[in-house]
């Protein structure tokens, strides 16, 4: 690990000061920052401790949506009475990932911002355009299996590895931060994760050194709400493919997937289809997939998890 | 007469030497920095106050220091076990402000006034906490590496489950999760143990849960 200079930030001023330094990274759970920084995928000169903002409550907002601060960990947000009741899509996608270990550290804003698990990223002889922008992607050609069937480039095939972030896609939720500027915005959680593009190195809308304040959730939506994981392991691995639904009594709802795409994959057009089974939803949320000889099993297992997972909705 | 009569080394002594002789090793390649790179940040270092066990330590450290590296070599707890280092295997697994942690994926610095507890501070070998007797009375471990970091995670599962924190074997989120097989080993999955002892790491756990509080 490089060496780098440390700071506890008592205020949103002092963060964004503070984040002005040459090389500066914000650090909350750290849970992923510390692990590529000891690979030096990450380096940063300067690491701001966040902790100490205060941005750790879960509150009711007066019109009824609800505002987690950046920093409330996985296990509590998870665990969040409001949440398991009216929000069960995220308690169960929270609860699909990692260990208790990770999840009692892991924030909510952190969770967001996790990188790939593309092993070639984490491969430091490979080449890799996300780690060395304009190298190359060695998982083009390379072993493919985790990879994405949609939206990738021919610069990165990699896939965001959240599932926390596929049950806010499905939800809508509204990520809020601070800029440098000391202004505020509210990025909807569509625009807030990037498609690789020419520029995998740069993969979400935030500004440097804009930091996210809370992720805010609207008002309960009615529906049964799922989260089904399809992985390796049956517990502690990330997800090949996974589905976030709400699905209502008459088989109308909305529908997100992970493990496809290099953000949160969801296609509202595709959801008219609900009505007219799995395989029409599929197809239209996978229309233009580009697969791999490792990876074309994904278009397969997305159709059957749809499947069952609007089975499951139906039985309620 | 045997000819390694004079060798008193301890098996951690040796692998103490081993890796002082790895890194004497990687050192002159470390120093020879590539031309035109930047200037890299000289080591920086910190204080950290720290409750372990019940005790305050005033440390000054490296910023680089993980928790687990901390316990460690800084205050020679070292019951705490480094396995991957990367926070896959829970081997590392300590107990910071009452929740279950890998200690390795954790800087010491972000852990100002934290109460720390390691298996040294559950219970001695004169004193064994529940959960560590359980483990001896059902073999719950073969090499022994992985069994600190299983302890402390176990009591925190029990723990956890009393709190009514869900996991994602619980049928319904909104009920009080049970205490059930199933549920154990879906909280246990960040602790990996690679002699194989998760079925009486199971009867160790269940043994101990099936007591009156």
């Amino acid at each position: 690990m490089k060496a780098f200079t440390f700071e506890r930030a008592r205020t949103l001023a002092e963060a964004a000061n503070a984040a002005r330094k040459p090389g500066a990274k914000f650090i909350a759970g750290g849970t992923n920052l510390l692990d590529l920084m000891k690979l030096e995928i990450e380096s940063p000169q300067h690491l701001i401790d966040v902790n100490g903002l205060g941005l750790d409550k879960i509150e009711l907002l007066p019109d009824g949506r609800l505002r987690v601060g950046a920093l409330v960990r996985n296990t509590d947000l998870a665990s969040d009475s409001r949440v398991r009741r009216d929000y069960g899509v995220l308690s169960r996608a929270l609860l699909a990932g990692a260990s208790m270990q990770l999840r009692n550290k892991a924030t909510t804003a952190g969770n967001l911002l996790q990188r790939t698990r593309c092993p070639y990223f984490y491969d430091t002889n490979m080449p890799c355009n996300k780690r060395h922008p304009g190298s190359g992607c060695s998982a083009i050609g390379g072993f493919s299996r985790q990879h994405a069937v949609v939206g990738a480039s021919s610069a990165c095939i990699a896939t965001h590895p959240s599932d926390m972030a596929i049950a806010m896609r499905v939800l809508d939720a509204q990520v809020e931060t601070a800029r440098a500027d000391g202004s505020v915005r509210t990025i909807p959680i569509a625009d807030f994760h990037r498609l690789p593009g020419n520029t995998p190195h740069i993969e979400t809308a935030l500004e440097p050194g804009e930091l996210i304040t809370a992720v805010t959730l609207p008002k309960p939506v009615a529906g049964t709400h799922i989260y089904r994981k399809v992985r390796d392991r049956s517990s502690y691995a990330f997800a090949l493919i996974s589905v976030a639904a709400i699905i209502e009594p008459n088989g109308a709802g909305r529908v997100a997937l992970g493990g496809v795409a290099h953000k949160p994959w969801r296609v509202e057009a595709a959801e008219q289809a609900m009505g007219s089974g799995a395989r029409a939803v599929a197809d239209k949320l996978l229309a233009g997939a580009r697969t791999t000889e490792d990876n074309a099993f994904k278009l397969v297992l997305v159709h059957r998890t749809l499947h069952a997972v609007m089975a499951d909705a139906k039985k309620g | 007469m045997n000819e390694f009569d004079d060798i008193t080394l301890t098996r951690r002594d040796l692998l103490i030497a081993g890796a002082l002789t790895a890194t004497a090793a990687a050192v002159p390649q470390a120093l020879a920095a590539p031309q035109g790179a930047a200037p890299e940040q000289a080591p920086v270092s910190a204080k950290v106050n720290l409750q372990v066990n019940g005790r305050t330590h005033v440390l000054e450290l490296d910023t680089r220091t993980t928790l687990l590296d901390a316990l460690r070599e800084h205050l020679q707890l070292s019951g705490t076990k480094k396995g991957c280092d990367h926070g896959q295997c829970g081997a590392c697994t300590v107990i910071a402000d009452g929740r279950r942690i890998n200690s390795c994926l954790s800087l010491a610095v972000m852990h100002e006034g934290s109460s720390i507890t390691t298996i040294e501070g559950l219970g001695a070998s004169d004193k064994l906490h529940p959960m560590q007797a359980a483990f001896i009375k059902h073999d719950g471990y073969q090499c022994g590496y992985c069994t600190p970091g299983q302890i402390c995670s176990a009591v925190s599962v029990l723990q956890e489950i009393k709190q009514g924190i869900p996991s994602h074997v619980s049928a319904d989120l909104n009920a009080q999760p049970l205490l059930t097989p199933e549920e154990i080993r879906e909280r246990m999955s960040g602790n990996i143990c690679r002699c194989g002892a998760y079925s009486n790491i199971l009867d160790a756990i269940t043994d101990v849960a099936g007591r009156p509080a």
